[in-house]
């Protein structure tokens, strides 16, 4: 598809390949037919300046298809306008100032075709047409820019909408004690993926209604945890994290080699791991005594040759609680009337 | 606090990724090489100025809510660290001079520091 060839053309020449931001990726998504203004203002070949003038100030355009029984004949600009200012002939025809090499685009188009053509012929604005070729809208770059602020903020609002769902999960399931499981499997050696179990982790949090320090603590905790199993174990483990409304238990299990001296493992500095381990900046014998300051409470219990299970808890304050914590506190008032 | 643009200017840095408010404030400073150093030692919004390229960076970052990562004589991070600083909107700069004259500029300027003493 076209797309993809302009993807692959950016790959080659753009230095930092390949690496499309969202605004970027934007630009490929979204539709020239979804950001154009529609329907043009349009006007005739027969009209004067002046009624150009007229309608380019009380509709704020800066510039107009010239329409004959429904073709497109031409564009008239603010240039051409400005053109006949100076030339004193506001009554000439329109058809004496306007454009008639009209490069138009289709609305199936993606904008970034758009930016391509302005980019290219230096208009300031391109009529807008569909499959048939009938002019369905005009576009200008403002018009891209005010599509382009308004997917921004859609995404913006589609993560508000996420954040209330999984708020309210502990409030719409009804049991005597609710809890979410999180698992993350977890290869050995496998550094390109550090930390996106972890990263997946924090942001479940966020969306559950963990205040920035909670999200915080917990993400430093499992990323140092995460890493240890990528760095110290036999074949990696698995991460389990067990989130309730008032604590959060995270888990790390893997299949050895295990710890031989567990006092030792925590003594600050203390460390078995490669040099190969220590330039990506891990490994300095830190990670067990980080971990245990950033949670309330952790247990480490190590096999030689069985393997590691490492439980880090985490006990929320009332006004820490995760999920709709009004709604709870109501449901248990009514569930503790009802029993009487 | 500094306005990241100011620090920018400060540092003489090219900035690496895009997606981010140039205004965004800056609550202050911390220089690391080692990821456990700045997961253990680093105040929440900081900024951080590191010799380290890898990836891990950045999801360190990500974890301890850094404000924005300067490398630091000229050091560019892998693509990958830069892919994925663009997803998580984390900013990446790269400034020729090295890590003291970084870091006494900054301080100097009125940006304190965010590290923890052990």
């Amino acid at each position: 598809m076209n797309t993809d060839s302009i993807r692959a053309e950016r790959v080659i020449t753009d230095g930092a390949a390949g690496i499309i931001t969202r605004v970027e990726e934007l630009a490929y998504e979204l539709k020239v037919g979804e950001v154009m203004t529609s329907p043009a203002r349009t006007v005739t070949p027969d009209m004067r300046m002046s009624d150009v003038l007229a309608l380019f100030r009380d509709f704020k355009v800066s510039g107009a298809p010239v329409m004959v029984n429904g073709q497109l004949v031409g564009i008239v600009s603010i240039a051409d306008l400005i053109r006949a200012l100076q030339e004193n002939n506001t009554p000439a025809a329109v058809s004496e100032y306007m454009t008639t090499q009209v490069t138009t685009l289709e609305a199936g188009s993606p904008v970034i075709e758009a930016l391509k053509l302005f980019a290219k012929t230096k208009v300031g604005r391109l009529p807008v047409v569909d499959q048939a070729g009938t002019l369905v809208g005009i576009i200008t770059k403002g018009d891209i820019t005010r599509g382009v602020l308004r997917a921004l903020e859609t995404d913006y609002q589609e993560e508000e909408v996420r954040k209330y769902r999984a708020r309210h999960l502990f409030e719409d399931i009804v049991s005597d004690r609710t809890s979410l499981t999180l698992r993350y499997k977890i290869q050995q050696g496998d550094f390109a993926h550090g930390g996106n179990a972890s990263s997946h982790i924090k942001r479940a949090l966020v969306r559950l209604g963990a205040s920035p320090q909670l999200a915080r603590r917990c993400g430093i905790a499992i990323y140092e945890a995460e890493m240890n199993l990528i760095i110290h174990t036999t074949h990696g483990g698995v991460i389990r994290v067990e989130i309730e409304p008032h604590q959060i238990v995270m888990e790390t299990i893997d299949d050895g080699p295990g710890i031989e001296d567990i006092d030792l493992a925590m003594t600050p500095g203390y460390s078995t791991a490669p040099d190969s381990v220590r330039e990506l900046g891990f490994g300095a014998g830190m990670g067990l005594k980080n971990i245990q300051r950033c949670v309330d409470d952790m247990y480490l219990d190590s096999t030689l040759g069985r393997g590691t299970r490492l439980e880090m808890r985490i006990f929320l304050k009332p006004e820490e609680q995760l999920g709709d914590t009004n709604a709870l506190a109501d449901r248990a008032g009514k569930n503790g009337g009802m029993s009487q | 606090m500094m306005e990241l643009q100011t620090v920018i200017d400060l540092v003489e840095g090219e900035v690496l990724t895009s997606g981010f408010d140039i205004r965004r404030q800056v609550k202050g400073g911390c220089g690391a090489d080692l990821m456990s150093d700045v997961l253990a030692y680093i105040g929440p919004g900081a900024l951080l100025l590191t010799g380290l390229c890898s990836a891990q960076v950045v999801r360190t970052a990500q974890m301890a809510d850094v404000a924005a990562i300067i490398f630091v004589r000229g050091k560019r991070p892998s693509l990958d660290a830069i892919a994925l600083a663009n997803q998580e909107r984390i900013p990446l700069i790269t400034s020729a001079h090295g890590m003291f004259e970084l870091c006494g500029r900054l301080h100097r300027a009125g940006l304190r520091s965010l590290e923890t003493p052990a």
